[in-house]
């Protein structure tokens, strides 16, 4: 009998990502009684051992009932294993599956070469069958009725087991998968398989791709970049056949300076908080992180005791105040002495200042008009009543109007909604809001005396609990 | 005035929704499109990452606002009230309509929609909720979505986006309240855990009902996730660490997220200085994971914070635990529990899988264990073998600069 002596026997395979076909063979092998230094695989296109072969019709036939075990585990990594390219692979499976005959546990064994080389293999295959979901991008190409077209080259023989993915993704979808070995077509109904196919084949491009690109650039945030990172997921050898990846080089190179550009624009000038209130005035002095900071005129530093129990914020210094380069000492300043005065509040034991600290205005003629400072500028201006907040640490806060409020309350709220009712502030101090008394200046009649009032009711309050606290 | 093209506007929209770490498209129900009308199709395990960009982060779902005006003013923000951006809107049509144009081409996974407030927060999810609606009833459209929803809307509203959802998700923005108040005036901490808990519970009475009725609707089956920022108010990782477990443990959440505060364009002036280093995120991460996958209490990922209540940069959390609880190791690989060999430094999940079936086969020694390792030697210190045994090199006083990764030249702009 051929099998009692010491010949190889020859396999040959039709088809090398078959594993049906490999399974067939190997199953007949174990039969046999044919260890593996006796079994040479081969697949068309690859020459086998030329000499002392006999083919596999010369098989003995002894004990085909004979059970042959393979673990689940087993199944589960050769199926994917299969699909790979290294010529080895044929051997080392069938190894495997003949150690499992005596050894069912074998395949848990991570350590052994054989186990590790077949996972090793399985999982390239795993990662090339879903960068293939991943990375194939469709192209429509016009007809009666819309079709796709992708190109994409696999690592592997892949294609067939990726076929269920995509026909149960894109049912309803015509579609058609060229690959250099072998072409997938889907009608709505039924899978065909078709001959390998060339680049040429598949449309050149596709309107939408313009959409998609403009998304890829700006779902990028620059401010993080990590190349490394795409890299490892998204190798080069794809980017050929995916029509953002064109782009990422001049992401990549624009990236630093967007984000110095970013920075620059933004609050980067801001180092460390100024140690006393001269370094405060020193510095807003030449501030121009906001326009207002470019007009001309000097800006105007708070004014008062360095440790008030009070602070006021107004809005901007005016023309006056700009002038003479100190806080309310204009119209609205006068307006505001009086009323302090009534309430019983020593206006040279508070500490006045602003929420911007330079004059926003137009010129007309002669004069300077009034404008009033955006959001934008007031959360810019915020960082030096800030600063003077830490410095002077008052117990409590007196804010003029809206942009006072929303210097320290950081969002723009109803003056009407919260005045006469204090706010705790985060660094303990307690804030009361009422309007700027520039507002009683532009009222006359019944509606002055009216907000007069409750502007003379809100600093009595005021008064109250200033008392309260400091008792 | 003229809208822009659609071209200009998704630039605008996708631009101004790609602060938001989250692009998952995983943790689903398995569905197919056969046998329907349209396309789409989800997987129970993970999602698919359709490219990458050169950030590092993979695009899996077209992730994009419906309109980038806000009439909220939170200073992280780059879409605030006050901030100089260009502003658009995109109808629920044309997002919809975008959606399955990139979908039928393979580029996505499905949709992240999210928005900023427009006239009132109801009228907003309202939107929202439309164009997933035209996506799953029009369209029968079976990929994944990932709604966004508004903690301000109603709640019967909020409701009704899990319907049409595999994800809802509500983002906690800062790990401290004071935070909160600070950076984003508008909204408040209490109503945004409120509606967390609301989408909880949903979630869970869904997946009873679907236990034992068979018709029962599904609601978000991809379960809620949240996002805070880092670096952007002066909490700790350890501040972060504890917020983030109470998450996990309050609402039943699969991811929190983190995303490490970046510099915008037309910053608001009370944003710190500094964006934080992008590795404190990636530290932030692996605590994430030590809490989900390593069997790590939140209080031990706390031991492993330095005296400011950081997590050391230049190392990595479960290195600098075992580094600080020393008198743990070495453990001995052929004997020690799963919960133990978790503990090792450099050893993963599956790795540590390995080692166990295995040890079935054979007594492991050292070379055994590099084969199912990426590092031995950074292992090394930490554990026994059946030919190793670590003696002096666990108790070293330099072991930590013996493991940390070596430093390299900085970037001169970096």
């Amino acid at each position: 009998m051929i099998g009692e002596q010491l010949q190889c026997v020859t396999i040959r395979l039709n088809d090398a990502a078959d594993f049906d076909e490999w399974r067939g063979h190997a199953r007949r092998l174990v039969q046999a009684d044919i260890p593996p230094d006796q079994v040479i695989w081969e697949c068309d296109g690859q020459a086998g051992d030329l000499f002392g072969t006999v083919s596999e019709n010369g098989l003995p036939q002894r004990a085909a009932d004979k059970p042959v075990r393979a673990s689940r585990a087993f199944v589960a990594i050769a199926k994917k294993a299969i699909l790979h390219s290294d010529p080895r692979r044929f051997t080392v499976l069938y190894s495997l599956l003949w150690r499992l005959q005596s050894a069912s546990g074998a395949m848990e064994d991570r350590a052994d070469a054989d186990v590790r080389q077949a996972d090793e293999w399985a999982r390239q295959v795993r990662r090339d069958i879903h960068k293939m979901r991943a990375f194939l991008r469709f192209r429509e190409v016009d007809g009666d009725e819309p079709h796709y077209v992708a190109w994409f080259e696999p690592d592997f023989a892949i294609l067939r087991e990726n076929a269920a993915f995509f026909t149960s993704r894109f049912a309803n979808m015509r579609w058609s998968i060229l690959t250099p070995k072998g072409s997938l077509h889907w009608d709505g109904e039924v899978l065909h398989e078709g001959p390998a196919a060339s680049r040429h084949d598949a449309p050149q491009g596709d309107p939408t791709e313009d959409l998609w690109r403009t998304y890829y650039a700006s779902t990028f945030n620059p401010s993080r970049l990590k190349v490394n990172a795409m890299v490892k997921e998204m190798p080069r050898r794809y980017w050929k056949n995916m029509p953002e990846a064109a782009l990422i080089s001049d992401l990549i190179a624009g990236a630093q300076a967007r984000e110095a550009a970013m920075v620059l624009a933004g609050e980067a000038q801001f180092q460390e908080r100024p140690l006393s209130l001269a370094e405060v005035g020193k510095e807003i002095a030449c501030c121009r992180r906001c326009p207002i900071g470019e007009l001309p005129g000097q800006a105007v530093m708070g004014e008062g005791p360095a440790d008030a129990p009070l602070m006021i914020i107004g809005e901007q210094p005016g023309d006056q105040e700009e002038m003479q380069g100190r806080p309310f000492v204009g119209p609205a300043g006068q307006v505001l002495s009086a009323h302090l005065a009534k309430a019983g509040i020593a206006r040279e034991q508070a500490y006045l200042t602003n929420a911007v600290k330079h004059f926003k205005f137009t010129p007309r003629g002669k004069r300077r008009l009034h404008q009033t400072p955006t959001a934008k500028e007031v959360d810019m201006c915020r960082w030096w009543v800030e600063s003077e907040r830490a410095l002077v640490k008052p117990k409590l806060i007196l804010a003029l109007g809206s942009s006072a409020a929303r210097s320290l309350l950081g969002r723009t709220v109803s003056l009407a909604a919260i005045r006469g009712r204090p706010q705790m502030l985060e660094d303990g101090s307690e804030l009361w809001i009422t309007t700027h008394p520039s507002y009683l200046l532009r009222l006359d009649g019944a509606a002055a005396q009216e907000q007069e009032a409750l502007f003379q009711a809100d600093l009595k309050a005021v008064a109250l609990r200033l008392a309260e606290i400091s008792a | 005035m003229a809208q822009p093209s659609l071209l200009e506007r998704l630039g605008i929209l996708a631009d101004a929704a790609k602060y938001d770490a989250s692009c998952a498209s995983s943790g689903s129900i398995k569905r197919s499109s056969a046998g329907g009308k349209g396309m789409g199709s989800t997987d129970k395990g993970m999602g698919i990452c359709h490219a990458y960009t050169p950030d590092g982060r993979c695009i899996s779902l077209l992730k994009i606002l419906l309109t980038n005006h806000c009439i909220f003013d939170c200073h992280y923000c780059i879409n605030r009230k006050s901030s100089n951006v260009r502003r658009a809107r995109f109808t629920p049509q044309e997002v919809a309509d975008l959606t399955l144009n990139f979908y039928r081409r393979n580029y996505i996974e499905g949709l992240f929609l999210s928005s900023g407030i427009i006239k009132s927060a109801s009228h907003t999810m309202e939107q929202l909720i439309e164009t997933a609606c035209i996506l799953r009833e029009e369209h029968d459209f079976r990929g994944y979505i990932h709604l966004k929803t508004i903690p301000e809307a109603e709640p019967d509203l909020v409701a009704r986006a899990g319907l049409f959802a595999d994800r809802v998700s509500i983002n906690v923005e800062l790990p401290t309240d004071a935070g909160l108040t600070r950076l984003a005036p508008d909204k408040s901490a209490r109503q945004i855990e409120g509606a967390m808990g609301n989408l909880g519970h949903a979630i869970a009475e869904a997946k009873d009902a679907k236990k034992r009725f068979r018709h029962a609707p599904r609601f978000a089956p991809a379960g809620q996730s949240t996002q805070m920022i880092v670096g952007a108010d002066g909490a700790s990782d350890t501040d972060i660490v504890a917020k983030a477990s109470v998450l996990y443990g309050s609402y039943d959440l699969r991811r929190v997220y983190y995303s490490a505060f970046s510099p915008i364009p037309d910053a608001s002036a009370v944003l710190p200085l500094k964006r934080p280093p992008l590795i404190r995120e990636h530290r932030l991460y692996q605590s994430d994971w030590l809490m989900r996958f390593y069997g790590f209490k939140p209080q031990e990922v706390m031991q492993a914070a330095e005296a400011d209540g950081n997590l050391p940069l230049d190392i990595d959390p479960k290195l600098a635990w075992a580094l600080k609880f020393r008198d743990y190791f070495p453990v001995d690989v052929n004997r020690a529990t799963r919960e133990q060999l978790l503990r090792v430094p450099g050893l993963g999940v599956r790795a540590v899988n390995q080692i166990i079936a295995a040890r079935r086969h054979r007594t492991l020694r050292l070379d055994d264990v590099a084969k199912l390792t990426v590092s031995v030697k950074r292992i090394r210190p930490f554990i026994c073998a059946l030919d190793w045994r670590p003696t002096m090199l666990t108790d070293r006083a330099d072991l930590r600069t013996l493991l940390a990764p070596k430093q390299t030249q900085l970037e001169l702009f970096g």
